[in-house]
């Protein structure tokens, strides 16, 4: 613990800094199209969000906590703390969103060479590197570790052959983080290595899925004879599937936010109709009091206060861990609830908005309205992607229940 | 707010685990029901519970009490819904004592209040007339007198009724029917004239009361709070109960699910254990990712009460939260639990289906998952 007046005095400089150094316009609340995801081609809708980013990768602070030796803020866990309060003090966007941050970071630190580090932290830092992720292939969605991919060792490189499914932005990211066969002679598990490489590197093609909502965020990903450098394996050889667990539970811990983020935003009496089932409930039924059909009012009350009680668990959790008698299990249960819990809120928005949720484009329809129609649609994606809400509760069952595994019984 | 026990609070609570697991299993329940206990609780416990200091919990110090705050008195209830430990606890201490310090005057709580913490004195809240809870319907009158009262109506399920000293009664003396204004509370002895108190045998086994009031007369100094202005102390008195009841559920359910996880571990069907099957784990599961909603949901309900900024009102939603969900959770998690036993969970002999019980009875009362959902609407502006 630093000294109090230590952290009273980092705050002081933080808030000055930010002060002067956060443009106008990034201190408003985020819209979809200004997002910043760097990259080789990043795009700035808002000229203002480059100037942020620049301004903020410099201090290392679009990665805080990461080590000044690769670019991060190198703040302790105090500090940034402080930091998220300033930022959220003054409204500040995050400056930067990326696969790289939120996923390939985290693991890259924990088990990657001094030399990968030194490669690719700085870029994930300053936004200059998009990132995809390779995991999902056309056989393999729950049963991951069935993957097919292969990588066959060739001098300096290996060559990589096989496809990949659901790839997150994949023709819009620069590199990719995969998961490769190096073995297929042991056990599943045994035989996977995590490793990456460029997109542009020849024999690498993406074909965008579109999906039901409309939306094509998702890609096909093929590999024919793909080089990859050796010196880009992470983790070491045939160890790739316990990084890609830990992964993983990182991508789930950003997931699960997603349930937070609905049962927050949900709050009543905010600025959109569309921000609060129960507004939207009585404003397209014309009710002014209550909710006139009382099956649907149970149904949104009983919505509601499950997501109070999931924001005081997400909560209870944050205050757990630091308490240090978090099980961190809880993951798989906060990303399973959570996505349920968002799921349910666009069934019951839907139920709310009655036919005026169910256009698709054109006249007769406000654009918040198609919104939500598209929404809810995407929001079926929420329990199948990052681990199925089936493989969720077995995992619970497994690691959490300690219940016998079944599955392992019949794969033996 | 804080969602997690402090040091003290988990001291209690591993203490109070530990003393029941000791002294107060299941089969002291089951022991006061086959031997048709007329108190229906056992002396002999209820007074450890009593040198323990349980009853004075969440009683201020000046009257008698530990001022451990409501956090204390709900990880007490947690560890005695365990076992379903029945005791006047819920009745004298949450409701009956609850009353007198939200609604007494400082000379009521003086006399009162110490003895209700060191055990002497037994209440019993009278103030539900149908079959489903509601506050505001009252058909219990209560006239001015002289310088008195004189009270007329029924009462229902009133916990503990039948070994109370004295009843804490809701009684209308103006308004009409729903109305809010109007309400007044009367602490009034089990032994006065008109007062006929009838025992019901419960599913649970625990303690419920029919009461009928024939012209009772009560002096002046028998109102707890101003006439016709008890709406307000009464909601109170009546969320704080609720809160407590949901921590009791907390610790059934959380026992009740234990018990058939450890059976899903042991029991084996074409040549594996049951619990390998994944019918069974992704129920087990869903039911472990509810549980954790409703630890969730108590803690920050029994920490609102110690929290002197919070409102009445958030008071009030965050025990409608709490009771709602708890209600709900509780009836899953007994009857998957009942199922998962398969047949043995239907025989007496064993206990899971007293979990089944208690948590139909505890759902009930003060209000249901539906009651709560719709006040929870209401508090909400929908």
């Amino acid at each position: 613990m630093q000294a109090i007046a230590q952290l009273e005095d980092f705050r002081e400089s933080t808030r000055a800094w930010l002060e002067e150094n956060c443009p106008p316009s990034m201190r408003t609340p985020m819209v979809d199209a200004e997002v910043v995801w760097g990259g080789r081609n990043a795009t700035f809708a808002n000229p203002e969000s480059k100037i942020w980013l620049e301004r903020m990768a410099e201090k290392g602070w679009t990665t805080p906590t990461w080590p000044t030796e690769y670019g991060g803020g190198g703040l302790n866990k105090e500090e940034s703390i402080i930091l998220a309060q300033e930022m959220a003090r003054i409204n500040a966007r995050q400056p930067l969103n990326s696969f790289g941050i939120s996923m390939l970071g985290p693991v890259l630190l924990e088990s990657g060479t001094h030399e990968q580090k030194m490669e690719h932290i700085p870029k994930i830092v300053r936004g200059e590197i998009r990132w995809c992720q390779g995991y999902s292939e056309p056989g393999s969605g729950s049963d991951l570790a069935s993957l097919n991919t292969k990588a066959i060792p060739d001098g300096d490189d290996y060559v990589i052959n096989g496809s990949k499914v659901w790839t997150s932005y994949a023709d819009k990211a620069d590199w990719i983080f995969c998961l490769v066969r190096t073995d297929s002679e042991v056990p599943k598990h045994a035989g996977i290595s995590f490793i990456l490489f460029d997109m542009a590197t020849p024999g690498v093609t993406t074909k965008p899925i579109q999906l039901i909502s409309g939306m094509s965020p998702f890609c096909e990903t093929f590999f024919d004879d793909v080089r990859a450098k050796a010196s880009n394996l992470v983790g070491g050889l045939n160890n790739g599937w316990a990084i890609a667990k830990r992964l993983l539970q990182h991508e789930r811990t950003m997931i699960s936010g997603f349930g937070l983020t609905g049962s927050q935003a949900d709050k009543g009496g905010t600025t959109s109709t569309m921000d609060s089932v129960e507004r939207a409930a009585m404003h397209y039924r014309g009710d002014t009091d209550k909710i006139s059909d009382p099956a649907l009012r149970d149904q949104i009350a009983q919505f509601k206060i499950d997501s109070a009680a999931f924001a005081m668990t997400s909560q209870r959790s944050v205050e757990e861990s630091k308490q240090g008698q978090g099980p961190n299990a809880t993951s798989s249960m906060l990303k399973n609830y959570g996505c349920e819990l968002n799921k349910r809120r666009y069934e019951l928005l839907l139920s709310a908005l009655g036919s005026q949720a169910l256009g698709w484009e054109g006249e007769g329809f406000e654009g918040d309205e198609l919104a939500v129609t598209r929404e809810w649609l995407r929001s079926k994606a929420n329990s199948i992607e990052g681990g199925t809400s089936e493989v969720q509760l077995n995992v619970i069952a497994k690691r959490v229940l300690g219940l016998p595994d079944m599955l392992s019984l019949v794969q033996k | 707010m804080s969602l997690v026990l402090n040091e003290d609070q988990q001291l209690l609570k591993d203490s109070a685990k530990a003393f029941v697991d000791q002294n107060a299993p299941v089969s002291v329940l089951r022991r006061l029901r086959d031997s048709k206990d007329e108190r229906g609780y056992d002396q002999a416990l209820w007074n450890q519970m009593l040198e323990l200091g349980w009853a004075g919990m969440a009683i201020p110090e000046a009257f008698g009490g530990f001022e451990f705050g409501y956090g204390g008195l709900g990880v007490v209830l947690e560890e005695s819904g365990r076992t379903l430990v029945s005791s006047p606890l819920i009745a004298s201490v949450l409701l009956g004592g609850t009353a007198i310090n939200v609604l007494g005057s400082d000379a009521q709580k003086g006399e009162l209040l110490p003895a209700v913490a060191s055990g002497e004195l037994l209440l019993a809240l009278a103030i539900d007339e149908r079959p489903h809870h509601n506050p505001t319907r009252l058909e219990t009158t209560a006239k001015k007198e002289g310088d008195g009262y004189v009270l007329n109506g029924c009462k229902t399920f009133v916990l503990d009724g039948h070994i109370a000293h004295k009843l804490v009664v809701v009684a209308r003396t103006s308004g009409g029917q729903d109305d809010e204004a109007g309400i007044s509370v009367f602490l009034v002895d089990a032994q006065a004239s008109g007062v006929s108190i009838n025992r019901s045998q419960m599913v649970d086994t625990r303690n419920s009361a029919m009461l009928s009031l024939n012209d009772v007369r009560v002096g002046a100094d028998a109102l707890l709070g101003g006439e016709g202005e008890a709406y307000a102390g009464l909601t109170r008195v009546l969320d704080i109960g609720r809160i407590g009841v949901a921590a009791e559920m907390l610790g059934s359910m959380q026992q009740a699910f234990e018990i058939t996880l450890d059976y899903l571990k042991q029991r084996e069907q074409f040549g594996v254990l049951i619990g390998s099957f994944q019918g069974l784990q992704h129920r087990a599961a869903e039911m472990y990712s509810e549980i954790e909603l409703c630890k969730s949901a108590v803690r920050g309900a029994l920490s609102a009460l110690d929290d002197a900024q919070k409102t009445d009102k958030e008071i009030a939603i965050l025990a409608s939260i709490a009771k709602a969900k708890l209600s709900e959770v509780a009836t899953l998690v007994s009857n998957e639990a009942v199922q998962m036993h398969g047949g043995i969970g239907m025989t007496d002999e064993y206990d899971i289906g007293f979990y089944m019980k208690r948590a139909r009875v505890a759902s009930a009362f003060l209000g249901d998952a539906l009651f709560h959902r719709e006040r929870y609407a209401t508090l909400n502006g929908f």
